[in-house]
């Protein structure tokens, strides 16, 4: 616990080097291009944020695309109406997905459990299917908002800045500068992240998680806990839109639609909710398949995989063209089965396992279950004497003793 | 009577025709030890759970030094200065022992409701050094680390009651504290009820074992089927005809 | 008043639709206590077992007829399915009745998949997060939709009613009703009325409604309750597949038709009340009949986009006014 700030700063450290350095790290991999990097960043951010939500209060949201879309129409709009600098969109973007986050936040928290995801869900789908009809003016319906020639651009137009495509004070969001950008974006918002979860409010929210029941008997208020870490994720939602539009400024309806909500759920838990990495890895992950394997088709295929002899080539080539290119749906669709059999706690568990590195508990949950006394005593009684700072009570020692053997 | 901090005033319970609570009238004094017995079913916990903010009356009020406790949230209760031990121990399970303290000690300075983002809650070292001073206390000193729901029932209900007293409470609800437990445990446990109790804090403790209530209680009510049977000093309710026929009545039949 | 009367029976095909969904949702949720992803995967499977049976039953033989030529000069080629070449005009029927006579492939064909389902994948995710039994059965979903989706293409696959019934009940001169969506409301009444027979007056039944109650104590009585939640699951399969087959006829079937409906279907669930059979019947009918009124001109001037959101608009409010839903218990799920 007293190193805990140390390690922060390693870590953080780490990951601003990993960001720095993904192009050339992702090169082995065929993904070091600013395209598919810009999605692993900008699809990072989201899923940081959507952790903060889920991983911490285990609140499932299943309606967090909203705040992407909303944060991308709030983002076109500013480069239409504002600026093409992407400043005033981030901002512009953050606040107005807070204030959606905070309305549909406020009636959805009313319930948990289930219906919490339900309510979530019927608010997404009721922002997709207005943003699809009557908000039309404002979305441009199937079409998509887009930036054109002739928006008028007040502030630019004031200060006498040209161009139409977005910037960052003349850095272009294109290329190599506009990975650079969300990569710098990327790493505050994970760094806010880190210090969210080891603040006293990170562990309200996973106070939270564990026993709303004794919150509320030890003083606290859960609902404007569990409200505020749902208008941050919902402007951390936002501000990965904004950058969506920003390196892309097209914003389309198909932004909402509850799959892509889907999408960051399965994001996180692959890379493991609650963790702080886990989400930056699994929203990479899904996306590089997403890239790799869509791209793929079997005439690629068939030349990879020439090795093989010529009796069995065709056969496998066919039978793995099934999972690439239009098929790469199949490949998600066991990813997730695969992930959610074997590794419930998402590929940070495994990486856990992989290198031994054991969480901060030295004890594992056993949930709640009748053995659990027995198991949670015996593992006490193992313990040598002058574990931590003070050593055991007599009193405890005995009651252990008598639990096992009472049993 | 301008000491009497607990006043449950006319309380009825029902649930769905079932009469919890019948007319329940009781006054809780300031630093006394009031015990309130009952065979099983008799509406103990129900009452407790009244008083907490649980469960809403069906009729009546509770008022804590004055101040209506009816239709208030858990935790403005809580914050007015009453905290509960439950029978089974509601604590963090995925949170560690010292954390669990933490959390009270944190409702306690900020409040209900407080943001704070950009601090670290390990370098809150009042808060952390006090945490680990009252766990040792209560003999949990040795796994400040562990996740508390790794802990045994025993140890559970030490956290919980941690919780409670680093709440600073100017009322203390404990329902069953010694249940399930050894008799070594117990005897271990009415010693440290003794020292809170010392410490001048008002308690009001739900038990079945009578060893307990007795060598804690300086008052004892009787509920049974929901209503008050009897109401006085220890000596009092054990010569009590009314009583032993509550407890015994069911044998002889 | 004919304007509302067509209202509510535009809304009674798909109510019932819902309503089956929801009711093989709600059943597996009551009672194995998993939330199913899937189970708009097997509405879609059941719609492509309709398919495959028109496709089965309309493979043609080719004869050419080298007396006979074609406009083009080459000799003309006689195609008949052959069906219709053994059977002659048993055949004939057969093709007409392709939808309804693919029940008798559905109900197999859905029970093998589901009980493959619930003993392959379900039974080991019982007690585990609802997240993860979302996840891995949203998964499978995916699996089974990419693999309808190579076999039968992506483009939707319009089914044709029986020729008896596919006519239209003129209501007015103006208005008329096909006779098909009636066939379908009178089907899910039947289906509907059957499952609940079904669990009300057999001792299986009981059983399942003692183990939605309390699992463990029916277990503890001696009770082998695993074996009937798979059979739940079975029955819940196959009545979300012949809701999908029967449906064929009013939407062309397509690979992703199921993950439409089960969005809407688990809001169904919610408003009926989690757990209720009664409550997700009532509320499929309920929710299909308000969207046909909110889809009316009248109502749209007024209410722009109304159309849209009704459904979730009403799920919200029930939500929040009264938790457990139309007719749910107190207090389930709610944490």
């Amino acid at each position: 616990m007293r190193n805990t700030k140390v390690r922060d700063v390693i870590l953080l450290g780490c990951f601003a080097v990993a960001a720095v350095a993904a192009p050339l790290l992702a090169a082995p991999f065929g993904a070091g291009y600013p395209d598919l990097l810009v999605k692993f960043a900008i699809f990072g951010i989201f899923a940081v944020g959507f952790n903060i939500l889920f991983g911490l209060t285990g609140y499932l949201s299943f309606g967090h695309a909203v705040f992407l879309g909303v944060g991308s129409y709030a983002a076109v709009w500013s480069f239409k109406l504002v600026s093409v600098n992407i400043l005033p969109a981030v901002i512009g973007a953050i606040l107005v997905s807070g204030l959606f986050a905070l309305a549909i936040g406020y009636v959805s928290l009313r319930r948990s459990g289930i219906y919490f995801s339900i309510l979530t869900l019927a608010f997404a789908q009721m922002c997709y299917n207005l943003a699809y009809s009557v908000l039309t003016p404002i979305t441009n319906g199937e079409t998509g908002l887009r930036v054109l020639r002739d928006d008028p651009r007040y502030l630019d137009s004031a200060v006498g800045v040209l161009g139409q495509s977005p910037s960052l004070f003349g850095l272009p969001m294109t290329g190599w500068t506009g990975y650079y950008v969300c990569a710098a974006v990327l790493v505050v918002a994970f760094a806010f992240s880190v210090a969210i979860f080891r603040s006293p409010f990170g562990m309200t929210l996973r106070a939270i998680k564990t026993n709303q029941n004794r919150m509320g008997y030890t003083g606290f208020n859960s609902r404007p806990y569990l409200l505020t870490a749902f208008v941050i994720s919902g402007m951390y939602a936002g501000l990965a839109g904004s950058l969506m539009a920003a390196t892309d400024p097209l914003a389309g309806a198909e932004r909402m639609q509850w799959t892509a909500s889907g999408e960051v759920v399965l994001m996180t838990i692959l890379g493991g909710a609650g963790t702080l990495l886990g989400p930056v890895l699994g929203s990479g992950v899904i996306k590089y398949f997403e890239n790799i394997f869509s791209a793929y088709n079997e005439a690629q295929l068939g030349t990879t995989l020439s090795f093989l002899p010529e009796s069995i080539h065709d056969g496998v080539v066919k039978t793995l063209s099934l999972f690439v290119g239009e098929g790469w749906q199949l490949t998600l669709g066991l990813l997730f089965m695969v992930v959610v059999i074997f590794l419930p706690g998402g590929i940070m568990e495994g990486v856990m396992r992989v290198f031994r590195v054991k969480h901060t508990p030295p004890v594992k949950s056993l949930g709640d279950s009748a053995q659990r006394d027995i198991v949670g005593e015996s593992v006490i009684e193992e313990m040598p004497a002058d574990y931590g700072a003070h050593p055991a009570p007599e009193k405890a020692l005995a009651e252990a003793k008598i639990g096992t053997t009472a049993q | 009577m301008n000491n009497i901090v607990l006043h449950i005033d006319h309380v009825h319970k029902t649930f769905a025709g079932l009469h919890a609570l019948a007319d329940v009238n009781l006054d809780i004094r300031q630093g006394e030890t009031h015990a309130i017995i009952g065979p099983n079913g008799a509406g103990k916990s129900t009452l407790l759970n009244v008083c907490v903010g649980r469960l809403e009356p069906t009729q009546g009020k509770v008022l804590f030094d004055g101040v209506e406790l009816t239709g208030r949230h858990p935790h403005e209760i809580c914050q007015l200065g009453v905290a509960r031990v439950f029978q089974t121990p509601e604590i963090f399970g995925d949170l560690t022992v010292i954390e669990n303290v933490m959390m009270s000690m944190l409702a306690r300075r900020d409040g209900a409701f407080s943001l704070h983002l950009f601090s670290r809650f390990d370098a809150q070292h009042e808060i952390v050094s006090t945490a680990e001073k009252v766990l040792t206390d209560l003999g949990l000193g040795y796994h400040f680390n562990h996740l508390a729901s790794a802990l045994s029932r025993g140890d559970k209900r030490r956290l919980e009651l941690a919780m409670c007293l680093t709440q600073k409470p100017k009322l203390l609800l404990l329902d069953e504290p010694t249940a399930g437990m050894a008799r070594a445990d117990t005897n271990a446990t009415v010693d440290l009820l003794k020292k809170i109790k010392q410490s001048g804090m008002t308690i009001v403790i739900i038990e079945h074992d009578m060893h307990v209530v007795f060598s804690l209680a300086d008052r004892i009510t009787v509920l049974a089927n929901g209503r008050v049977i009897a109401q006085g000093a220890p000596e009092e309710i054990k010569g009590n005809p009314k009583v032993i026929e509550a407890y015994l009545g069911d044998e002889e039949l | 008043m004919d304007a509302i009367l067509l209202q509510i029976m535009n809304g009674l095909d798909k109510g019932g639709a819902y309503a089956l969904i929801a009711l093989g949702l709600t059943l597996v949720f009551g009672t194995l206590g998993v939330v199913n992803f899937a189970h708009g995967a097997l509405f879609m499977l059941g719609a492509f077992c309709a398919v495959a049976m028109n496709k089965f039953l309309s493979y043609e033989t080719v004869v050419v007829d080298p007396t006979q030529l074609t406009p083009w000069g080459s000799p003309l080629e006689i195609r008949t399915p052959y069906v219709q070449a053994l059977l002659g005009d048993w055949g004939k029927f057969l093709i007409d009745y392709s939808v309804p006579v693919s029940i008798l492939l559905a109900i197999p064909v859905m029970l093998i998949i589901s009980l493959i389902m619930e003993r392959g994948l379900i039974r080991f995710f019982y007690k585990r997060p609802h997240a993860d039994q979302i996840l891995v059965t949203f998964g499978l979903a995916i699996i089974l939709q990419e693999i309808v989706k190579q076999f039968f293409g992506a483009n939707p696959i319009p089914q044709t009613a029986p020729s008896a019934v596919s006519g239209s009940l003129a209501i007015t001169s103006a208005i008329s009703y096909p006779y098909w969506r009636i066939v379908y409301f009178l089907f899910s009444l039947g289906v509907v009325a059957a499952v609940m027979a079904f669990l009300r007056f057999t001792t299986f039944g009981m059983v399942v409604r003692a183990g939605t109650q309390d699992r463990e104590t029916v277990g503890l009585l001696g009770i082998n309750i695993q074996r009937r939640f798979t059979i739940v699951f079975g029955l819940a399969g196959v009545v979300a597949g012949l809701a999908g087959l029967m449906y064929t006829p009013i939407v062309p079937p397509d690979y992703h038709m199921g993950m439409d409906f089960l969005v809407l279907s688990f809001v169904v669930v919610v408003v009926g009340g989690m757990g209720s059979l009664p409550g997700a019947v009532l509320a499929g009918f309920l929710l299909g009949i308000l969207q046909s009124f909110a889809s009316m001109n009248e109502v749209k001037s007024i209410l722009p986009g109304i159309d849209q959101i009704i459904i979730y608009l009403v799920a919200v409010v029930i939500l929040l006014v009264r938790p457990r839903g139309l007719m749910g218990r107190k207090g389930i799920m709610e944490s």
